[in-house]
């Protein structure tokens, strides 16, 4: 069956909050570096919260998990689990139809299907709310024929009880699934002939219809939060007992980045040297949370234009060169005894706003300023003088 | 009959306690730090004694399998995963003992993990099974709770980690080369073995690929002696095992019952006979769609075995996922749905099974409507041979089997069908 991306692609996907802290917690579940383990978990949360699997949803997934977007698309057309066009907008109706349960009548349940949804699998009905596929075993085959309608299976189904259903799911009533003719689990209808000795009371439902009913979550859109996160093998000490038992698995061979994504990289460096500027503009959006973390930001006092339109020529301190002069000078600073004055706080928003991260502490800017501000010379600037090394700039 | 108190899942049904403490009020979690004492030595002896074949269709004996795995870790950690993969068509007893028994599911994934020095465990459940992975899940949480699980687990002193993973419908993941695989996050293609995964398998350390039933009975036998489960059954397939019944019986179920068992006892003792009666038995799949069908008047008297099975009637225990097909079934067109099933599932990797099984499914598909000539069917014979074998995995040889199967015992109803077509009668089984 030809598997591609469909032709209408939403602009873009994200996991719902609860949703990513569940895909993060996904992650621990294997070692470092091994992380593209979780691609199928993943793209399967996706499709739980959108109904189907988009061309922005695979390169979300990608990206988190590092992987080149062919090798999600590989995996997302490979397993066919995975819807790669829209679905019904209440469920996606699957009919075993091997061997077992056609046997047992999962043509009649197809013919529903054909009738009160689409004529051909994969087509929304007329009121967008139904797509149906007949399915390979699903591997309930003692319960035949059945179907599974979004997280559950209904199973020993008739053609008039199936139909039935459909409309009950239609008009947005819960319907109970599991066994559809009075049989409790994999049983023989008529009674048990074994395990009649360890008798301790019955509940209602089966696991998967106890399941089912306690959580509601039937044909629902996955939001992440219908039931609690857990992650109990990451133990109080934050370790994974068994991981930390034993040593890492051998490292992956690193994958070679895709085409699309080296050319982003190239055409992004191409335009931070073309407009320097531009770059100091957009990196506050993108400055790093855990830097306030360290150090909380203040903004320093800034210039709109050199004092009396006389510029210090900032280039005498040691680290600074022309371009970063010109950064400086966009962010407001032009002399000496401003940058004398920065704090921590401002050195740590100055940092955010610089390209090369630690510069201003590595060279020691401040003492340098402060030197520079009164008078006095420093070593870098009498060398920088004497060479003549910025005069081609004036 | 299997008495109750022999029964190793014991809450198969679900119909009983199904929480932690109902599994130690059955028996479950007794004693397991004491098991894990006599070491590992003593467990993978006592796995061979008992003679326990592997469950998931193969049936390598699992003692011999887990004593492949390195005595001495060369730096890299060793990994056991479970393959709940269950997706054989007619196969669906995993399903009953994650949803319902779950912890002799989690306690044989201990033990075993010790028995291979592996402190890692995946199990891999395919990806429909959402409500079993819950429950099997919730299951994991609890024992993680009641420090069965983790550090120092069940005060074994054995640091272990079960993690449940899953696919996303690929019936080839159920091989284990192609779980491995797509349990890194690839496609689910098989590898090429050697190296076999016990020598290098997930991400490329060793690695042992059980199916949950013979996982899941390791306990109770580690627990009740090898001699106890090695009593059950003919010599060379001993022990119990669940069969899941589907079809055209009366009451089709999944019961644990012993080896060696008849068909006939089985089916009148738990399904409640054949529908119709015995004379109106057509065919049986007896060990799921890889393994030839065989003609019903063969079956009444089989012995549900791998070894009878395979020896006497040319077909296999497989996963012992009995199909039972009655006079009223097409039976061309039961196989042809198989054939359409491997089509479907075939992950392409080579030639012969790619090219190969769309190529029996229109033969297939001709045969069913009677629109062949005669010599086909011999022509369809051949290209089953050409399949057969020449591929990476087994699937090849799983898509060719039940054809075979029809070929060789049902050739007179194909010839009869291209008959009819030829000389103007419709046939009344024709309808497709």
């Amino acid at each position: 069956m030809l598997r591609r991306l469909h032709s209408e692609q939403p602009e873009s996907f994200a996991f719902t909050p609860d949703n990513q802290k569940w895909a993060e917690a996904q992650l621990t579940k294997f070692p470092e570096g091994r992380q593209a383990s979780a691609v199928i978990p993943l793209l399967w949360r996706a499709q739980e919260q959108e109904g189907w699997v988009s061309k922005p949803a695979i390169e979300y997934i990608a990206d988190m998990l590092g992987m080149a977007y062919i090798r999600v698309l590989e995996v997302a057309s490979f397993y066919f689990m995975f819807q790669m066009q829209p679905t019904g907008s209440v469920a996606h109706v699957q009919v075993c139809g091997t061997l077992s349960c056609m046997i047992c009548g999962a043509e009649d349940l197809i013919a529903v299907c054909k009738d009160k949804i689409a004529p051909k699998p994969f087509t929304l009905s007329a009121d967008g709310k139904f797509t149906w596929e007949e399915v390979e075993c699903l591997g309930a085959c003692t319960n035949a024929p059945m179907a599974q309608i979004g997280k559950d299976y209904y199973e020993d189904l008739t053609a008039e009880g199936f139909a039935q259903m459909l409309d009950d799911l239609a008009a947005g009533k819960a319907v109970v699934p599991g066994p559809q003719n009075g049989r409790y689990a994999a049983e023989p209808k008529s009674g048990l002939t074994s395990l009649t000795e360890y008798d301790s009371g019955k509940t209602q439902y089966n696991a998967s219809v106890q399941l089912a009913t306690d959580i509601g979550d039937g044909v629902k859109r996955i939001q992440g939060d219908e039931v609690p996160l857990l992650t109990p093998w990451i133990g109080k000490d934050g370790v994974v007992a068994g991981r930390a038992a034993t040593d890492a698995p051998p490292k992956a061979a690193e994958a070679p980045k895709p085409a699309v994504k080296q050319a982003k990289e190239a055409k992004k460096k191409e335009a931070e040297k073309a407009a320097p500027a531009k770059k100091a503009e957009a990196k506050p959006v993108a400055a790093k949370p855990e830097k306030t973390a360290e150090v909380a930001e203040a903004a320093p006092e800034t210039l709109k234009e050199a004092r009396g339109g006389l510029a210090d020529d900032l280039k005498l301190l040691k680290g600074v060169g022309p371009k970063l002069e010109q950064t400086l000078n966009e962010l407001g600073f032009f002399h000496f005894d401003q940058i004398a004055a920065w704090g921590a706080a401002e050195v740590a928003w100055v940092d955010s706003r610089l390209t090369f991260k630690g510069r201003i502490e590595r060279d020691g800017w401040i003492a340098q300023a402060a030197k520079l501000a009164v008078g006095d010379e420093t070593d870098f600037a009498k060398k920088a003088k004497k060479d003549g090394r910025y005069d081609d700039d004036k | 009959m299997l008495k109750d108190q022999d029964r190793i899942f014991t809450n198969l049904y679900g119909m009983h306690e199904r929480t932690l403490k109902g599994a130690q009020a059955r028996g479950h979690w007794d004693g397991t730090s004491g098991l894990i004492d006599k070491g590992r030595d003593w467990i993978i002896q006592t796995m061979k004694d008992s003679g326990l074949r592997g469950r998931g269709g193969a049936g390598f004996p699992t003692g011999l399998k887990w004593s492949f795995m390195p005595k001495e870790s060369d730096g890299r950690p060793s990994y056991l995963v479970i393959n709940a993969d269950e997706s054989e068509p007619g196969t669906c007893k995993d399903r009953e003992i994650m949803r319902h028994d779950p912890h002799t599911l989690i306690e044989g994934a201990l033990i075993a993990s010790f028995a291979m020095q592996a402190h890692t465990c995946y199990i891999y459940l395919r990806g429909e099974y959402i409500r079993e992975r819950e429950a099997l899940q919730a299951a994991i949480d609890e024992c993680y709770d009641k420090g069965l699980l983790g550090r120092n687990a069940a005060g074994s002193g054995w640091d272990f980690d079960v993690f449940l993973h899953h696919g996303a419908g690929a019936y080839i993941c159920g091989e284990e080369t192609a779980l491995i695989e797509s349990l890194e996050g690839k496609k689910g293609m098989p590898r090429m073995k050697p190296p076999f995964p016990a020598g290098a398998g997930l991400y490329g350390c060793p690695t042992t690929v059980n199916n949950v039933e013979s996982i899941a009975v390791v306990p109770t036998i580690l627990r009740r002696g090898a001699d106890w489960f090695a009593g059950f059954g003919r010599p060379n397939n001993a022990g119990t095992k669940l069969f899941a019944i589907s079809g055209h019986v009366n009451n089709p179920c999944v019961v644990e019952e012993a080896m060696s068992i008849s068909f006939e006892e089985l089916i009148e003792k738990h399904c409640g006979g054949i529908r119709g009666g015995w004379d109106n038995l057509l065919a049986v799949i007896p060990g799921g769609s890889s393994v030839p069908c065989v003609r019903g008047e063969n079956m009444r008297d089989a012995i549900m075995d791998f070894d009878y099975l395979r020896g006497e009637l040319g077909s296999g225990l497989g996963t012992a996922a009995v199909i039972v097909m009655d006079k009223q079934t097409d039976i061309i067109k039961a196989i042809w749905r198989l054939a359409k099933f491997y089509k479907h599932e075939s992950c392409g990797q080579c030639t012969p099974c790619r090219e190969g099984t769309g190529w029996m499914m229109r033969v297939m598909d001709r045969l069913v409507k009677g629109e062949a000539d005669l010599e086909e069917i011999d022509m369809l014979w051949d290209v089953t041979k050409q399949v057969e074998g020449h591929t990476i995995c087994a699937l090849g040889d799983a898509a060719a089997w039940p054809i075979q199967g029809l070929i060789r015992n049902f050739r007179g109803e194909i010839e009869d069908r291209i008959k009819s077509q030829k000389t103007g009668r419709s046939s009344a089984m024709a309808a497709k």
